[in-house]
């Protein structure tokens, strides 16, 4: 559904399906809508800024009532991004990144502009938001979050601090240089990572190949919505030639043409929007979300370097004492001897910590796949009913042309 | 009718094959080849022939435009180096695809020039047709050179001083008049209208196109995938491909049917105007020698040439009305039909081709859901 002018747009994301848990636990998740209208504090123009409506429908025990709405802005959300991976990050979760910062996408929505051009901007925006809450609610770990909690309850939110550095892209840009710093060490993981390895490689290709398919959808949302403009301004031809026709059952027909055409036209447009917003936006989400994956294996990597470190500094503090105890130098030898347990005790430490970074990460991303999945086959199928649903549609119109072009006498 | 052409280089060859019983002819059936070129040449010496000044004279052929095939032909070649094989071959099925309707076009175009002059009493007695239609040889054609084209280009000029001619000559009788608004209305309109249809059509391929290349890249994410993701998305790159062939056809055959009609009409509305010139400007001769006869009466020389001068205009004059309303009048009607025809037939198609989609996504989507 599109907005109105004016309106709060309602939606209804589709409630996640009920009873499949991976983590045993929950029964049901949360519904959230999410709506968005503008509000002026202060002033107006650049200082209005969009306000969204976050509704909630639950049964979950762990919140405070089964209905409740916020009021949140955009920067909210990526406060609530900033802290998730924070925490979880390290830990080898796949937080779900939230929709990028448009700074003159949002300018002219601020400044008043009435076209078209604003109003889908919101809409996808309003429409990115969403799936980014329903993908963090799915998620049981992030769920059980407060700061979760906090952002769909509670009435007023402290400003987030700087979101600057910490939109989408600016959060995956700095992912990225830590992606390519770690690939520059030589690093040669054991026998057991050939699992981590395979999946590395594919979420690599996988990402590429997607972003491969998403400028192709692209370039159908584009073509279509040229088609739908070219056939708008045939049928207004068609209206004229009918009108300079002289036989009169001709006339008509033309006529009817470029009513047919028109509503063709209408079609059009209406799929556009539908590969837009089914299938499009579905690959964007998808190629920002590999890239959390990559984040992803990144920290187990530098977990693991963390681990090496300690073994190395650990070997460094044993040699150490061996030539203390070669030189004799009994004072500083217990310097040495707690040096080495404090690192004994880092190493294990740490090493605890990369299995379990690992074993998260590994049932993150099975999960992960298991989600894409089930996401893709939804939504594969919604955009081929959009696309059924069209032809029917121009099925009926040209059906109801035809007796119209056989009465031409 | 023109059963088979083929395509030798740049040239195209058409082979006319033509059935008759007429007595004209020596033998009942007839195969030959020809050009292009030779069409128009058949064209010109009709258009050229002052008998036939009251007549409609089908519109030439356009020349088979083979740029956009031979583009594509062009980038493909470029690009096979840094293609994968799947890649290559599917640019090479959309350019068989487009080289074909390209061909289809054609052939369909320079049948119906043959056609409307095998149908039409005067041109079908046309000892030129005959020469075009028997001579099994290759037709010396004498193509336009630098002099006639540069003739052909005043002609032109002229033509379009002429618009400004039957726009201005006083219109006596009430047909003719109403002939001549309609004409001049109309044909800008469809003009226009012919203009649109392409753009509308050439978005409708482009989509196809882009169809075509969302199957690839959804194959290629397939391909390093296995389990459940990798079934779904063959599944769906193989509705894309299939449904790429379906609107494919769906703007190939509203092109045929829709387009090219307005297209064809827009250079038969051409010719009724040409037709219309020509009377004006034999009104505006015979206006002429009334004044040139006027003239010699006064000054008492030359009365009885100028009185026989005067006598031909008005019979030149009288001859182009008649038969110019003859043929406008048949002109309606065969254009009334010809759109009848045309419209009835591109709407069968599409609904048949949206019915494909229905059938094709009804299909996939439960084996999806089933899965």
């Amino acid at each position: 559904e599109r907005p109105k002018n004016g309106c709060p747009p309602t939606f209804t994301i589709q409630p996640d399906r009920t009873g499949e848990d991976l983590q045993g636990g929950m029964a049901e998740d949360p519904q959230i809508q999410t709506h968005g209208c503008i509000r002026s504090k202060g002033g107006d123009g650049m200082n209005a800024y969009m306000a969204y409506k976050v509704s909630t429908q639950t049964s979950l025990t762990m919140f405070h009532s089964k209905t409740f709405t916020v009021r949140r802005r955009f920067s909210d959300f990526l406060g609530l991004y900033e802290k998730l991976s924070e925490k979880h990050l390290q830990n080898g979760y796949i937080v779900p990144p939230p929709p990028e910062k448009s700074i003159l996408g949002m300018t002219k929505v601020k400044v008043g502009k009435e076209d078209p051009s604003s109003a889908e901007f919101v809409e996808r925006r309003r429409a990115a938001l969403e799936r980014y809450l329903q993908r963090v609610v799915s998620h049981p770990s992030l769920l059980q979050d407060p700061d979760v909690r906090e952002f769909l309850e509670k009435e007023e939110l402290p400003r987030a601090v700087s979101t600057q550095a910490l939109s989408g892209a600016g959060f995956l840009k700095m992912l990225n240089k830590a992606t390519d710093a770690v690939s520059k060490m030589t690093i040669k993981m054991n026998e057991q990572d050939v699992w981590f390895d395979e999946k590395i490689q594919d979420v690599e290709n996988e990402e590429q190949h997607m972003r491969k398919l998403h400028v192709m959808v692209e370039s159908l949302v584009n073509h279509r919505k040229e088609l739908s403009g070219n056939t708008a301004v045939f049928a207004k031809s068609v209206a004229m030639l009918g009108s300079s026709e002289d036989n009169t059952a001709l006339s008509r027909a033309l006529s009817q043409l470029a009513e047919v055409e028109d509503r063709i036209e209408q079609l059009h447009q209406e799929q556009a929007a539908n590969d837009f917003f089914t299938f499009s936006e579905l690959l964007a989400d998808y190629i920002r979300l590999l890239g959390a994956v990559k984040g992803c294996f990144d920290q187990r990597m530098k977990a693991w370097q963390r681990w090496q470190d300690a073994e190395n500094m650990l070997q460094k503090k044993r040699e150490v004492e061996a030539k203390l105890l070669w030189a004799n130098k009994p004072d500083k030898l217990q310097q040495a001897k707690d040096e080495i347990a404090e690192w004994e005790a880092k190493v294990t430490q740490y090493e605890r910590e990369f299995e379990r970074i690992s074993a998260t990460v590994r049932k993150e991303v099975i999960r992960f796949d298991k989600e894409k999945a089930r996401d893709f086959k939804r939504q594969i199928i919604k955009y081929l009913e959009s696309l059924l649903n069209s032809q029917q549609q121009l099925i009926k119109y040209w059906e109801a042309f035809l007796p119209e072009a056989k009465a031409i006498a | 009718d023109i059963p088979d052409a083929l395509c030798e280089r740049d040239k195209v060859k058409f082979t006319v094959h033509t059935k008759t019983t007429l007595s004209s002819f020596q033998k009942p059936e007839y195969s030959v080849q020809r050009q292009h070129e030779d069409f128009i040449w058949l064209h010109d010496t009709i258009v050229e022939t002052e008998e036939y000044a009251g007549l409609i004279i089908p519109p030439a052929p356009p020349k088979p435009d083979f740029e956009g095939p031979r583009e594509k032909m062009h980038k493909l070649g470029e690009g096979e180096s840094s293609m994968t094989k799947e890649e290559y071959a599917k640019m090479k099925q959309e350019l068989e695809a487009e080289y074909l309707a390209v061909f289809k076009k054609t052939v369909q175009v320079h049948e119906v020039f043959l056609q409307r002059l095998s149908s039409h009493p005067m041109f079908r007695k046309d000892r030129n047709f005959q020469i075009f239609l028997e001579y099994d040889q290759d037709l010396t054609v004498r193509r336009k050179n630098a002099k006639e084209m540069f003739g052909g280009f005043f002609k032109n000029m002229v033509k379009s001083a002429d618009e400004v001619l039957i726009s201005g000559v006083k219109e006596v009788d009430e047909f003719f008049e109403q002939e001549k608004n309609f004409l001049l209305d109309y044909s800008s309109k469809i003009k226009d209208a012919t203009a649109k249809a392409e753009k509308m059509t050439r978005s409708h391929k482009n989509v196809a196109d882009d169809y075509n290349h969302i199957s690839g890249a959804l194959n290629n994410i397939a391909a390093d995938n296995n389990t459940a993701f990798k079934k779904h998305l063959e599944k769906c790159a193989e509705v894309f491909e299939k449904l790429r062939k379906v609107e494919d056809r769906m703007a190939s055959d509203q092109e045929l049917k829709l387009t090219e009609l307005l297209r064809y009409y827009t250079r038969d509305i051409q010719a009724a105007k040409d037709l219309l010139y020509r009377r004006a400007r034999a009104l505006a001769d015979y206006e002429n020698s009334n004044k040139a006869l006027d003239k010699a009466r006064l000054k008492g020389k030359d009365v009885a040439q100028a009185e026989e001068n005067q006598k031909q205009c008005l019979q030149k004059f009288d001859k182009l009305s008649e038969s110019g309303k003859k043929e406008l009048t048949s002109f309606k009607a065969r254009r009334v039909v010809a759109f009848r025809k045309n419209l009835i037939e591109m709407t069968e198609l599409e609904i048949k081709h949206a019915k494909n989609s229905v059938s094709l996504l009804q299909g996939s989507i439960e084996v999806l859901k089933s899965n």
